[in-house]
């Protein structure tokens, strides 16, 4: 488990946009990811993505490192940020856009 | 293994008694819903921190018995 922890740490520091998901950009496979994949793209940052569904220990780990339940979840700047729903609201106030652009 | 309506309403209560909870069923399967939850315990604190205080009433459910809850949080008189 802790070998897992130091996974996502190095993958949320390495990035200074990380999106853990299910499926990849092109073919996301749940519509909460896909949602945050639109909302990414409308952004026009560059970020990166994790397949959960690719790696079991990451899918569990990340639950447990960010205390948050559900697939997917935005990491900024070494900080979560939330899920797709928080993701929405932000992006719809603005505030997405200042943080990445911070 | 869906969960109706009333089960998820009657969790967030017991855990935020003074809570507003309006949860619609989004596509009428009793497997996904939205929810907009209003309550003082949420004041001062940032949407993380509010929807964690909502997960936790579900207790565990969310990501298992529960796989789709849109989830939207506030603070009385604000939002």
């Amino acid at each position: 488990m802790s070998e897992a922890k130091d996974r996502i740490d190095s993958l949320v520091k390495a990035n200074d946009v990380v999106l853990f998901m299910k499926g990849s950009v092109l073919f996301p496979q749940c519509g909460f990811s896909s949602r945050a994949v639109a909302i990414l793209d409308h952004l026009g940052v560059p970020f990166e993505t994790v397949d959960v569904l690719q790696d079991q220990e990451i899918r569990t780990g990340i639950k447990e490192y960010s205390d948050w339940p559900t697939i997917p979840q935005l990491y900024v700047k070494g900080e979560f940020v939330g899920g797709s729903d928080i993701m929405m609201e932000m992006f719809e106030s603005g505030e997405l856009q200042q943080l990445v652009a911070a | 293994m869906p969960m109706a309506a009333h089960e998820i309403e009657e969790l967030i209560l017991a855990a935020l008694p003074d809570a507003t909870v309006e949860i619609r069923d989004l596509a009428g399967d009793g497997d996904h819903y939205a929810a907009r939850v209003v309550s003082k315990s949420f004041e001062g604190l940032n949407r993380v921190k509010q929807h964690q205080l909502v997960y936790r009433a579900l207790g565990g459910r969310m990501g298992g018995a529960l796989h789709a809850l849109q989830l939207e949080t506030a603070a009385p008189d604000g939002d």
